[in-house]
C-alpha cells in the first residue's frame, strides 16, 4: 500500500526540489537535539532538532510542515534579532515562492472607494518608513503552560526583534481611498491550506491601529529583503501586537465595514475577557466572554545564562531583554533572593518603544546556589506575573523567570 | 489564499520538511498507517509526540475532532476512531 507518507517521501519530495530550483544538498539539514528549556512537553525532546530551513542557520525544529522553527536562547543577546536566526512560524502548509516581479497586492473590501493594485515597485516609490519592533508570536511559551495546552509547543524563542522599512498602511488605504465607516482591515497572505475544507488564514485588525503610523507594509528586514521563511516580498507589521496580525506574503488588504469572520478570527487567537491587563482593545470582535489577543503583554528574558549554568563565585554579569506592546520600558528589577528584595538593573540602548531593550546586572555569586529572577515594568506601570495567568490556547506567559546558578 | 488540488499539493508543501519528515520517530503501533494515510496530508507527524503526553483521553477525542470539524481534514469515522486510538494508546496519559 502506497500511503501519503511515501508520496511525500519520495515522487513528492522529487517534484518539490525539481520546481525548487535547489539541490537536494541544499535540505540537509545538521540535525542534532535541541537544547531544550525545563517544563516543555516531554515528547518534544522526541522531535525537537537543530535544523536549518534553506537560507537560515540551524533553529529549534518543532514541526517540519508547516514550518515551526524557534530561535535558541543565545540569539537574542543581541537587540536586534539577525534575519538567519529569526524564528520562522506557520499555520498552513502550502507555502508558494513568491516572485517580486509578478508580485501585486490587491487593495479593497466595501471600505474602500476604489480598488487597487499595489505592485512591489508601486511600494517601493512609495514614502518609507522604519521601525524597530519586536515580533512575538501569541503562544510564545506556550509549552511552559502548566497544565500544559495543545498547539505548537513553544519555548522561549517565538519571537525576534528586526528594523522594518516599508510604507505605511495608511498611505497605501488611502491611494484606494478609505471610507469613513470602516471598522477593520484584513489581510490575507500567498500560503494557503493544504485541503480546500481548512479555513485560509486571514487576520483583520482594527481600523483605529491600520492607520497608526507605525503599522506598515515592509519590505526590508535589517536592511535586506525579507527571507522567504518570514514573509518574502512583503508583510505587515503590527509593532507592539502579537505576530498572528503580521501577515506573510501578504497579497490582499481589504478595508471592511463588517467584522472579518472566520475560523482564526474567533475561536482561534482569543483570550479570556478580563484575565490580562491590556490597554488596546479589539471591541468589534469582542463578544461576553472572549477578545481577539492584542498587544503583547510585559516581558522579559534572561539571555546570558540557562537556568542551572554553572558559573564562577564572584561577579557574574547577568544580562538580557526586555519588552512591551509599545508603552517601553522603564525598568528592569533584578532580585537575587527569591523576590524580597529588588534592584534596578542598568537598561541598555533604547532603540524605540517596540524594540527589546537589553538591560544587565551585576550578580556576586556565593560558592552553591545563587538564583535571579527578574521583573521587567512598562511605562505604564505594568510588570510580570509572578504567576501563570492560565489560558486555554497558552497565550501571553510572562511569568518572571527565577533561574538557578552554580558556582 | 491559494488551493490546489491535493495532488499538487503533495509536490509544494514545505519544501525541505519533504526529506526530512521520514525521520520523525513515531510509535510503532496498531493505527499508524492511519495516521500516516490520513494526518500528514495537511501536517508532519512530529505535531503529535510534540503535544505530548500529556493529553487525556477525551482531548485526544477532541483534537481528531478538531482536525475534521474545524480545519475540514477529509478523515471517515473508522478512521478517525482508529487515529484517536493511536494517539490514546501512544501519546496520551
Amino acid at each position: 500500500m502506497i500511503t501519503r507518507r511515501h508520496l511525500l517521501g519520495t515522487a513528492g519530495a522529487s517534484a518539490a526540489l525539481a520546481m525548487s530550483g535547489l539541490s537536494p544538498n541544499f535540505f540537509e539539514a545538521e540535525a542534532a537535539g535541541a537544547n531544550l528549556a525545563p517544563g516543555l512537553p516531554e515528547g518534544l525532546s522526541t522531535v525537537a532538532t537543530m535544523e536549518a530551513l534553506p537560507g537560515k542557520k540551524p533553529l529549534i525544529k518543532l514541526s517540519y510542515r508547516p514550518p515551526n522553527y524557534e530561535s535558541p536562547l543565545e540569539t537574542f543577546r543581541t537587540a536586534i534579532t539577525p534575519n538567519d536566526e529569526f524564528f520562522v512560524r506557520y499555520h498552513l502548509a502550502d507555502i508558494p515562492t513568491v516572485d517580486a516581479q509578478t508580485y501585486k497586492i490587491a487593495v479593497g473590501g466595501d471600505g474602500i472607494d476604489s480598488p487597487v493594485e499595489i505592485s512591489f515597485d508601486d511600494l517601493k516609490k512609495m514614502p518609507t518608513v522604519e521601525v524597530v519592533a519586536v515580533n512575538q508570536c501569541s503562544g510564545n511559551r506556550r509549552g511552559l503552560s502548566k497544565p500544559h495546552v495543545v498547539g505548537v509547543e513553544w519555548g522561549y524563542g517565538a519571537m525576534g526583534c528586526a528594523r522594518w522599512k516599508g510604507v505605511r498602511l495608511k498611505d497605501v488605504l488611502d491611494k484606494a481611498g478609505l471610507k469613513k465607516e470602516t471598522i477593520e482591515v484584513s489581510f490575507n497572505g500567498a500560503d494557503g491550506p493544504a485541503v480546500d475544507k481548512t479555513p485560509d488564514f486571514i487576520k483583520s485588525i482594527p481600523v483605529w491601529k491600520a492607520v497608526d503610523e507605525a503599522t506598515i507594509i515592509a519590505y526590508e528586514m535589517n536592511g535586506q529583503p525579507l527571507p522567504h521563511w518570514n514573509g518574502f516580498p512583503a508583510r505587515i507589521v503590527v509593532p507592539g501586537w502579537t505576530g498572528t496580525y503580521w501577515m506573510k506574503h501578504v497579497v490582499a488588504i481589504n478595508a471592511l465595514t463588517k467584522p472579518q469572520g472566520g475560523f482564526w478570527m474567533n475561536p482561534a487567537y482569543r483570550i479570556p475577557l478580563g484575565k490580562f491587563p491590556l490597554r488596546d482593545r479589539f471591541i468589534t470582535q469582542e463578544n461576553a466572554t472572549s477578545t481577539p489577543i492584542t498587544e503583547m503583554v510585559v516581558n522579559s528574558l534572561i539571555t546570558s545564562h540557562r537556568d542551572g549554568s554553572k558559573v564562577k563565585a564572584g561577579k557574574v554579569a547577568i544580562s538580557g531583554m526586555a519588552w512591551d506592546g509599545g508603552y517601553g520600558i522603564s525598568s528592569v528589577q533584578v532580585s537575587t533572593d527569591g523576590g524580597k528584595t529588588w534592584s534596578a538593573a542598568t537598561l541598555g540602548e533604547d532603540l524605540g518603544r517596540f524594540a527589546f531593550r537589553p538591560w544587565r546586572f551585576d550578580l556576586v555569586a556565593k560558592m552553591g546556589k545563587s538564583t535571579v529572577m527578574v521583573n521587567a515594568i512598562n511605562k505604564l506601570g505594568q510588570s510580570q506575573t509572578p504567576e501563570l495567568i492560565f489560558n486555554p490556547a497558552g497565550y501571553h506567559n510572562n511569568v518572571m523567570q527565577n533561574i538557578t546558578l552554580n558556582a | 489564499m491559494r488551493v490546489l488540488p491535493i495532488a499538487a499539493i503533495a509536490a509544494l508543501v514545505a519544501l525541505p520538511a519533504v526529506a526530512d519528515e521520514q525521520a520523525i520517530p513515531m510509535k510503532k503501533a496498531p493505527n499508524l498507517d492511519k495516521v500516516e494515510a490520513n494526518c500528514q496530508a495537511c501536517h508532519s507527524l512530529d505535531y503529535i509526540p510534540m503535544n505530548s503526553p500529556f493529553p487525556n483521553a477525551a482531548l485526544w477525542d477532541a483534537e481528531v475532532t478538531k482536525m475534521i470539524k474545524a480545519y475540514g481534514a477529509p478523515i471517515d469515522d473508522a478512521d478517525a476512531k482508529a487515529i484517536a486510538e493511536y494517539l490514546k494508546s501512544n501519546y496520551g496519559s
